[in-house]
């Protein structure tokens, strides 16, 4: 999946979108996969960061992530949501 | 390295200014232990889910509510409504405190005198009890709780062939000022059919009339209409002393008072909206103290409040069995108990606490039971931390109804244990197996092969 480009981080969790003045709340981890889906890392590789950072299995963070990345999706932070 | 705690990622839109009707955050911290239990320890000895009630809470609770009408009134006897929880192991507690049993049918009767209630302490109400049943009554002095003409004709035809004589009451309805008005139970007052049963009770002269009861409605907001109540109930013992020379004994206010609970639909909290013991004593007990009762003659008060004394009590401990993602990308968590065994869930917003640690971040939650049923919703709307599956909750406030109006549908009913005063569990009913629904079945003999 590939992020708006414009979509800017805090430190604290907070997102905004300057496209359309939306704002959201996120966990840390939430906003980690949202740096690293910045950055352009693929689902494997932030698999293997949050994997050995976090106490979790492969099939937990791979549930939880489908889901986060599709919320991501109907929250329209998407790339595929960015106008020209 | 050690590594960090997960919690799944979660996203969340901000509305400023806006109220949505998930509300505010409402968990701070998780509940860990009840009574110095440990909820991990306790689901780990006797399943999940559990209910677990605290003998600690029903006693300070009872004490609460005994000091609040006996500092105001001289003569004050409270009656354990059995309905609201007739576990045994429950109702000995209340009755070690000094509670009376009242019982709304010849099941909670036999329960009563099972646990050692004497049948002159046995308050036998409801709209439903036959000859036999109240033969068993008149022959153990129970206090009669006379619900319509019907019974009341029984009464007087048993009486006839029976030595002891009745000791009864009426069942009064009237309007108090509330909506729904209750009048489906007893007699009415306004329409003088109250004091019509009266005069047949007096003159037929077989039983003895010796109390007024009303049961004015559940989960009172208000407790002016007990005052209301109070005064008419009194109007009419002062009414019937003077017509028929004859003190009445006693004057029950039935139940209803509210527990801490939220209603569904309540805008404040329950632990705000609900009035506490010393309003409601304070209303009941100054209608009585006013009336005009001549020295000496001030009746007895007895109250039957069932749910304001165990509802705090009651813990419903559970684990989570799966997450999901509605259509409209609600979270929705589903749990191992469901309003199967959580009728309450029903009427009110239960407050639910995680059991282990958790971060501040909330989603907009539907919390879902078990059952393949579209009505098992625990609670609508909820902004709850991010748990993941076998993760515990504590449900809080359910001690009243829930363990009488549970159900055996889909899946089994859990074990219920209480703490004691030395924070010591005790398993008061065992969790229900396979055969707690089979041996009650009987298969006839051609249909024993299935035939598959």
């Amino acid at each position: 999946m590939k992020l708006k480009k414009n979509i800017a981080l805090s430190d604290t969790g907070f997102v905004f979108d300057p496209s359309n003045g939306n704002s959201f709340s996120t966990n840390p981890i939430g906003l980690e996969i949202i740096q690293l889906l910045k950055q352009n890392k693929t689902q494997s590789e932030i698999e293997t960061k949050i994997l050995s950072t976090y106490e979790v299995d492969k099939n937990t963070f791979e549930k939880d992530y489908y889901d986060f990345v599709n919320m991501l999706g109907k929250l329209k932070l998407n790339a595929a949501d960015e106008k020209d | 390295m050690k590594k960090v705690q997960y919690e799944r990622p979660v996203i969340q839109r901000l509305n400023v200014g806006l109220m949505n009707k998930y509300g505010s955050r409402t968990e701070f911290t998780p509940v860990t232990q009840i009574d110095g239990n440990a909820v991990a320890q306790l689901i780990t000895q006797y399943g999940s889910p559990l209910f677990v009630i605290s003998e600690r809470t029903i006693r300070q609770t009872y004490r609460q509510a005994n000091r609040a009408f006996k500092t105001r009134y001289p003569k004050v006897q409270f009656a354990w409504s059995y309905k609201t929880n007739y576990i045994n192991a429950v109702c000995n507690v209340f009755h070690q405190e000094g509670s009376w049993a009242e019982v709304v049918s010849g099941f909670e009767y036999s329960k009563a005198i099972y646990n050692g209630v004497p049948g002159n302490k046995i308050i036998f109400n409801g709209p439903d009890k036959s000859a036999e049943e109240l033969k068993l009554a008149i022959e153990n002095n129970s206090l009669i709780h006379i619900d319509n003409l019907d019974e009341l004709y029984t009464i007087n035809d048993l009486a006839s062939t029976l030595t002891k004589r009745p000791r009864v009451a009426i069942r009064v309805n009237m309007d108090t000022g509330v909506y729904p008005m209750w009048d489906r139970f007893g007699f009415n007052y306004e329409n003088g059919e109250a004091l019509d049963a009266i005069n047949k009770i007096v003159l037929n002269n077989n039983m003895d009339l010796v109390g007024l009861h009303c049961h004015i409605g559940t989960f009172m907001l208000t407790p002016s209409a007990y005052a209301i109540a109070a005064t008419k109930l009194s109007e009419l013992a002062i009414s019937i002393q003077k017509k028929h020379k004859k003190s009445i004994e006693y004057i029950d206010m039935g139940g209803g008072f509210a527990s801490h609970n939220t209603l569904k639909g309540s805008y404040l909290q329950g632990i705000d909206a609900s009035p506490g013991f010393d309003q409601y004593a304070e209303a009941i007990c100054t209608s009585l103290l006013n009336a005009g009762f001549s020295e000496g003659e001030l009746p007895l008060l007895i109250l039957e409040t069932g749910r304001a004394l165990i509802d705090e009590a009651g813990y419903l401990l559970g684990s989570v069995i799966s997450n999901k993602r509605l259509s409209d990308g609600r979270r929705a968590t589903i749990m191992d108990f469901g309003v199967n065994i959580l009728f309450t869930s029903f009427w009110y917003n239960h407050k639910i606490s995680p059991a282990q640690p958790f971060s501040q971040y909330t989603e907009d939650t539907v919390i879902y039971g078990p059952l393949c049923m579209n009505i098992d919703v625990v609670r609508e709307n909820i902004a709850f931390p991010a748990l993941k599956k076998n993760d515990q909750v504590v449900v809080h406030t359910v001690g009243a109804y829930n363990m009488t109006q549970w159900m055996q549908f889909i899946a089994m009913r859990p074990a219920v244990v209480l703490i004691d005063m030395n924070d010591k569990p005790h398993l008061i009913r065992k969790r229900e197996n396979i055969n707690s629904v089979q041996n009650e079945e009987v298969m006839p003999d051609y249909l024993k092969d299935c035939l598959l």
